[in-house]
């Protein structure tokens, strides 16, 4: 035996540097079982199900045990699989797995693996009570009852997402995975990325299913119901139905949901088109004018809520633009009604979306108007092959069709959105025509793609040196932030997605665990941007007709239905600490922020000198002081709220003012 | 609670986390000497302490809630610990948590009094084995107890507490 080999089952298998002996087994050709186990994530340990037998050491953990040259191992002995089985099957008995109504069925690895093993009977007794599930959320619904313990979902949340809204909580058999003091998920930091249901192994977390409504507007014959299809879902719907992951089934999508109803369907792409040529005009003009910089890119919704939440001081650097699905649904709500002649009411926008985070965007009560939402539903890439399942269309054999026009032409720019980067190179494709002022020889950045979390390039364009940041994974946008708040690195564009990968990784696509998955959608978009007729955003024919035809060349009309704004966002729903007061429930409500920086300018002193304040005046009783974090505006600290009006930089004498004319007018 | 004392305990909070300076490898201590002043860890100060450590409120919740020595909801003036470990047990300490229980009306799923003096708990071992049943209320040691002792203890305290308030 070479001495850097390891003996797997009798037969010889080299080391490459695998990080543990779990990578070398699956290596050579076994797939050990295991729940825990990420190559995302941190080594955890905790499912015992990749067990092996080490000769001289007896049974070990594959996945935190680091290969040895000569080891000899054995992955299937009696005792292991006894064991496999006998850990199935507490799983089995320790909470709720109804296969047959459970929404991760076919995609669950408890249902895969106690098939695998052959298990016929649970031979423990269940555990009787089940925990309440918890839907508060927009995008994803958790059931404690399913959760086998493994803590995927707790590490992609904290270590890749940089977040940490759901922990381990309790311990022995009481252990859960729960939102800080178990309070619903809607009222917590998750930004609804979805990631956690991505890796979660069972139907602990799932995606919030909007199908049955959109059966609902379909089979409505007064509704008409049109459909707009984001870039990265083309490249891995596919997957579903068996076809090779980045095969772009774009013809075919079209062709299921006509089929399945739908009245008309359009490209999402079209409108990412619409965000380059918005996004771009708007970084022209703070690039010249060299305020807000570096601008941030705001098209992906998990990104936007952490900044709210965050990172507040940066808000106003954020591009205004609204994200594509967002501009879509303005723009059909503004041209299709006349152009379809139906009533605004009658019209159902349906986006479908590589994310669970756009959900949660649709339902931001900017994106409502009046009682109508921009965007009625979104279904993710899972839900419509779900839907298209539920219909028995045979998507693998189905004859393309193509978009309709005018929302469904696009450029290869408004294609490439799907991928980390893919922003950034469309905005360029456009800036760098629009500041030259001459065509580009080809249309490619290649500079702008790759796989790093956090990569920079920079870009010359007449004459002056432009560096830009793409980021993806929110941790790597936090690492980014922080650097960029020390003044360590000066950006000028930067692009943040949420999911690794970008829109192709979004936790509404098919579930994957290898990156070679990802790494084949986003050839795919690539491919798929070769193929278009045209690469740049403002070749777009239909762009500059909507432009000129429809009245968005006016700035008011432009700003209105293109741009939104951004706020401020506590992280959870805590009232605060009260410190004085509050006896009565109209007493006049006074917060002082004891945030971070309010804290260092002050917030201590401020607190005491009010309350001393109020005790001088007998105002005790009608008051209530609390104190609170954060108003999320930390440069302008200490910051005190007194009813709804908000009095930076400590002004005490403001304060008190405002005390007493409230209490006066309450008089 | 009052004002004054609200007020106290808040700058004693801010006082602690300074202290450790807001290093959230000192979370638990930090807890500790939270639970010192309150006598549990309130809701709305554990998100406190996430917010200033820069952790995660569900982290805190995560480590109060695996340590039994944190209580997430108030508990008594006197916390009555009644050691049920090996030795203990044999020593019949269950007489004494049903002593105490029928004295102080608390049950399994009550263990703090209405008038918020007592909470009982039960240990697995406080190492005092010798003086099997042993019981420790806040941090006075109560050796070879049999449940009329036990239930005398409580009421010299009860008596105790009630001149206090008497001469208030």
């Amino acid at each position: 035996m070479d001495n850097t080999n390891v003996l797997i089952d009798g037969r010889d298998v080299r080391c490459e540097g695998e990080k543990n002996l779990l990578e070398i087994i699956r290596k050579s050709g076994i797939e050990l079982p295991t729940f825990c186990y990420h190559s995302e994530l941190s080594v955890y340990g905790a499912c015992r199900l990749c067990m092996v037998e080490v000769e001289g050491r007896g049974l070990q953990p594959a996945c935190s045990t680091i290969p040895e040259p000569g080891m000899k191992i054995k992955t299937n002995t009696e005792e292991i699989r006894n064991m496999r089985k006998i850990i199935v099957e507490l799983l089995l008995a320790n909470g709720n797995h109804d296969c047959v109504t459970c929404r991760k069925s076919e995609h669950c690895q408890l249902q895969t693996l106690s098939r695998r093993l052959g298990i016929k009977e649970v031979r423990f007794k269940k555990k009787a009570a089940e925990k309440p599930v918890d839907d508060s959320a927009y995008s994803i619904v958790r059931d404690p009852s399913k959760c086998v313990l493994c803590g995927d979902c707790v590490r992609m949340c904290a270590e890749v997402q940089g977040i940490g809204a759901i922990d381990f909580a309790f311990r022995g058999s009481k252990c859960e995975v729960v939102p800080s003091f178990g309070k619903d998920l809607n009222k917590v930091e998750c930004v609804n990325c979805g990631q956690c249901a991505r890796v979660c192994p069972t139907g602990a977390l799932v995606i919030k299913s909007e199908v049955e409504s959109v059966w609902k507007d379909i089979h409505n014959p007064e509704k008409t119901v049109i459909a707009q299809i984001a870039p990265a879902v083309r490249v891995a719907l596919g997957e579903e139905f068996g076809l090779k992951s980045g095969e772009a089934v774009t013809g075919r999508i079209v062709a299921a949901l006509k089929m399945m109803g739908f009245d008309k369907v359009y490209d999402t792409s079209f409108t990412a088109d619409l965000t380059v040529i918005e996004e771009g005009n708007e970084f022209i003009e703070r690039a010249g004018k060299g305020e807000k910089l570096p601008q941030f890119t705001s098209c992906c919704p998990g990104w936007v809520k952490f900044a709210e939440q965050y990172y507040p001081e940066y808000l106003p650097n954020l591009s205004s633009c609204k994200s594509p699905q967002q501009m879509f649904g303005s723009v059909a709500r503004d041209t299709l009604p006349k152009m379809l002649n139906i009533r605004q009411q009658d019209l159902s926008v349906v986006s479908i979306m590589p994310c669970t985070a756009k959900k949660f965007e649709a339902k931001r009560p900017e994106f409502i108007k009046g009682n109508i939402p921009d965007v009625d539903h979104v279904l993710t890439t899972r839900e419509l092959a779900r839907m298209i399942g539920e219909c028995g269309i045979d998507f693998k054999n189905l004859t393309p069709e193509s978009f309709d026009m005018p929302l469904g032409y696009k450029t290869g720019a408004g294609v490439i959105f799907g991928n980390s980067g893919g922003v950034t190179e469309a905005v360029l494709r456009y800036v760098a025509e629009k500041a030259t002022g001459t065509a580009l020889e080809g249309y490619e950045f290649k500079t702008a793609r790759g796989e790093d979390g956090i990569r920079e390039l920079s870009v010359e364009l007449n004459g002056r040196t432009y560096n830009l940041a793409i980021v993806h994974g929110l941790m790597n946008a936090r690492k980014m932030l922080e650097n960029v708040k020390k003044g360590g690195k000066k950006y000028d564009l930067v692009e943040v997605m949420a999911c690794p990968g970008g829109c192709i990784g979004g936790a509404g696509q098919p579930c994957y665990k290898e990156s070679d998955i990802r790494k084949d959608r986003t050839k795919g978009i690539y491919e798929n941007d070769k193929m278009q007729q045209l690469h740049k955003s403002q070749e777009n024919p239909y762009i500059k007709e909507l432009y000129e035809n429809h009245g968005f060349n006016d700035h008011k009309k432009a700003h209105e239905l293109l741009h939104t704004a951004y706020k401020n966002r506590k992280r959870t729903d805590s009232e605060g600490i009260l410190v004085c007061g509050g006896k009565t429930p109209d007493a006049l409500k006074i917060e002082v922020c004891f945030g971070t920086g309010c804290f260092i300018r002050g917030s201590q002193d401020m607190m005491k000198k009010i309350v001393a304040h109020l005790e001088a005046n007998g105002l005790k009783d009608k008051t209530e002081v609390r104190a609170t974090f954060c108003f999320e505006r930390c440069d302008r600290g200490p910051v005190v709220r007194v009813g709804k009006k908000v009095i930076e930089k400590g002004d005490l004498e403001a304060v008190i003012k405002e005390i007493e004319s409230k209490l006066k007018a309450a008089v | 609670m009052k004002t004054l004392e609200m007020q106290k305990k808040f700058e004693k909070v801010m006082e602690i986390i300074e202290k450790n300076g807001a290093n959230p490898a000192r979370l638990i201590p930090i807890l500790q000497e939270i639970q010192d002043e309150y006598r549990y860890l309130p809701e709305e100060i554990m998100d406190f302490t996430a917010t200033c450590l820069k952790i995660p409120p569900a982290r805190v919740y995560g480590v109060a809630t695996f340590y039994s020595h944190f209580a997430l909801a108030p508990k008594g003036k006197y916390i009555i610990k009644v050691c049920d470990g090996t030795a203990c047990h044999v020593k019949r300490s269950e007489a004494l948590i049903d002593a105490i229980r029928k004295k102080l009306k608390l049950t399994q799923a009550k263990n703090t009094t209405d008038d918020m003096l007592f909470t009982l708990e039960t240990v697995s071992c406080l190492g005092a084995c010798g003086l099997a049943p042993v019981v420790v209320i806040n941090e006075d040691i109560y050796g070879q107890m049999t449940a009329d002792k036990i239930t005398e203890v409580l009421g010299n305290i009860i008596k105790k507490e009630g001149e206090n308030n008497a001469d208030n």
